[in-house]
């Protein structure tokens, strides 16, 4: 029987990029190396626990700081499906979506600890079983929906050739 | 149409008038990656099936971060970059030549009225020559390395109209430090923001950076100067925003009476007044980043350090790159403040951002010029970190405690 994802909350507002992945570990082009220090100095045991297919859970302006790709990358290489926060600075957002890291953001979230959650993507929907609740994610512009659909910006541009 | 700096830059480079909140595919004039950045976009250009670059001209890389090389790993990246240079013929700045965003102003790569990206994420500094300047990340550089383009939201702009003369010893840096606390480390986000008024068009070119750079800090995706007052070496058409322009906040401040500030830690917004925290022992003094350490802010130093010494606190200086060096060492600031006690590394990010050179010891206080102080920001997660002017930073180095720059001056 697969496990059905884990949700990993943390209620906190502003973890920048050098909390998502200190900027002592990104002087690499391996991601693997990265996953095995993501959010270390947030909670060290994230990166043990995680499993692929997880989603994770923050506050508000999440991924603020430096516009290191690493961030992001660091998280889905460390499985981790989707991130809903209630709000995320804007290079980090972008950058996600660029690397394939769908981002969700629900301003007005009751997940909470424990909760399990999922996501459907399409519809912008973010489902809490725990709570029976559903939250509607602020609507992506058309060109990142574009891009994320394709699995990320190098994809859409072997595709594509050019922005369209 | 009236409009803001930005949408009138950005419809400039789309061929049609955009407005704020509108989608548009744009021409980029130019583009520019560090070693924390270019890696990933090389490897992302070559993924996307990139030949050769849009146009060669246009393309920076620069070795700042982590320079000289503090490890064969890093070694390797920058070698990577200097081949990737060499095969694509664009432009690479090398160990010791400086930092990102000060090169591409000293030469004039960036100019008023371009559409500039950056894959770091103070290039909003650029808004300090009246260019449109985004932050951006490795694969997004990539594409428009490929293609010249990229896509962006016009956003919405935030008007900060700065009235009245600041005091003797506070500058653009204690500014912004009190505008950072105002609109809150997302106040801006997604928007720009023009700095206007009385107090800035009296300001020089860096302190113009001074107030673009850290508006990173509030969220922003651009922090536009109006061009009013700047003054360059080269011939220019400034693009002044439009009196009627829409800005969706309009605020204004008096900074007549303002007193130096103090980001304390671990945040950049978690700013106070400098009397708040005078008497704050601290272990390491820092003069660097693309915030505060032109020529401007080295002389701030000397002449609080001339002629004294530090108590043994330690000062680390690195200059914003080469040339401004070299300029403070024909005019004697580099002896001043040798003599002083302070030591010099290489032009570069170093401390700034943790990954090479003077990281702080667990517990250690630093006092330093720079634009973050968040949790391991400095490389070590255990040290606490407060942000100040590069004037503040110098008398505090000096008596080893928080302390402002006209009570030194007395000694």
């Amino acid at each position: 029987m697969t496990p059905s994802p884990a949700t990993h909350v943390y209620l906190i507002d502003n973890i920048d990029t050098d909390r998502i992945i200190p900027g002592k570990y990104t002087k690499t082009l391996d991601t693997s190396a990265l996953a095995a220090h993501v959010l270390e100095d947030l909670d060290p045991e994230f990166a043990r626990k995680v499993r692929p297919g997880d989603i994770l859970v923050a506050g508000s302006n999440f991924g603020c700081g430096s516009s290191r790709e690493q961030a992001p990358i660091a998280l889905k290489a460390a499985g981790v499906s989707v991130v809903i926060a209630r709000s995320f600075a804007r290079i980090f957002y972008r950058n996600a979506i660029n690397i394939g890291l769908p981002v969700v953001e629900v301003e007005q979230h009751n997940i909470q600890p424990g909760d399990s959650v999922s996501v459907d993507l399409p519809n912008g929907l973010v489902i809490n079983h725990a709570r029976g609740e559903t939250y509607r994610a602020a609507p992506m512009p058309r060109q990142m929906m574009n891009i994320l659909n394709a699995g990320g910006l190098v994809n859409y541009l072997l595709q594509q050739g050019d922005y369209v | 149409m009236r409009q803001t700096i930005s949408e009138k830059i950005i419809s400039q480079h789309t061929g049609q008038p955009v407005k704020a909140g509108e989608i548009a595919i744009v021409r980029v004039d130019g583009v520019m990656a560090t070693d924390a950045t270019a890696p990933f976009a090389i490897k992302a250009f070559r993924q996307m099936g990139g030949k050769k670059l849009w146009d060669a001209e246009r393309v920076s890389l620069v070795i700042d971060h982590a320079a000289p090389a503090p490890n064969e790993t890093v070694a390797n990246l920058h070698k990577l970059m200097r081949e990737f240079a060499a095969e694509m013929g664009c432009r690479l700045y090398d160990v010791g030549a400086g930092i990102c965003h000060q090169l591409m102003v000293e030469n004039a790569h960036v100019r008023p009225g371009d559409l500039f990206l950056g894959a770091d994420s103070h290039s909003p500094t650029y808004g300090a020559v009246n260019a449109f300047g985004i932050g951006v990340g490795s694969t997004d550089l990539a594409g428009t390395m490929l293609t010249g383009k990229t896509w962006l939201k016009v956003p919405h702009t935030i008007q900060i109209r700065l009235e009245g003369e600041p005091g003797r010893n506070v500058t653009a840096k204690d500014v912004v430090l009190f505008l950072v606390r105002q609109i809150g480390s997302e106040g801006a986000n997604y928007q720009a923001i023009e700095f206007t008024g009385e107090a800035v068009r009296g300001m020089s070119l860096a302190s113009r950076m001074v107030l673009a750079n850290m508006s990173s800090e509030m969220g922003a995706k651009a922090g536009l100067v109006d061009p009013t007052g700047l003054e360059l070496w080269y011939p220019f058409e400034p693009v002044f925003s439009d009196s009627g322009a829409e800005y969706v906040r309009a605020l204004t401040f008096d900074v007549s009476g303002l007193r130096p500030q103090i980001a304390k830690p671990h945040s950049p917004e978690n700013v106070v007044p400098i009397d708040e925290v005078l008497g704050t022992k601290i272990h390491y003094a820092f003069i660097g980043s693309c915030t505060n350490t032109r020529l401007e802010d080295l002389h701030a130093a000397a002449r609080v350090l001339k002629g004294r010494k530090l108590n043994g606190t330690r000062l680390v200086i690195a200059p914003a790159s080469k040339n401004v060096f070299d300029d403070a060492l024909r005019d004697g600031t580099i002896q001043t403040l040798s003599e002083a006690g302070a030591v010099f590394i290489t032009s570069g990010c170093g401390p700034c951002v943790g990954s090479h050179l003077g990281v702080p010891g667990d517990g250690e206080v630093v006092l330093s010029s720079t634009n973050r102080n968040f949790p391991g920001r400095m490389g070590n997660p255990k040290a606490q970190v407060f942000l100040a002017s590069p004037a503040v930073v110098a008398a505090s180095a000096m008596v080893g405690e928080i302390t402002e720059p006209d009570v030194v001056e007395q000694i």
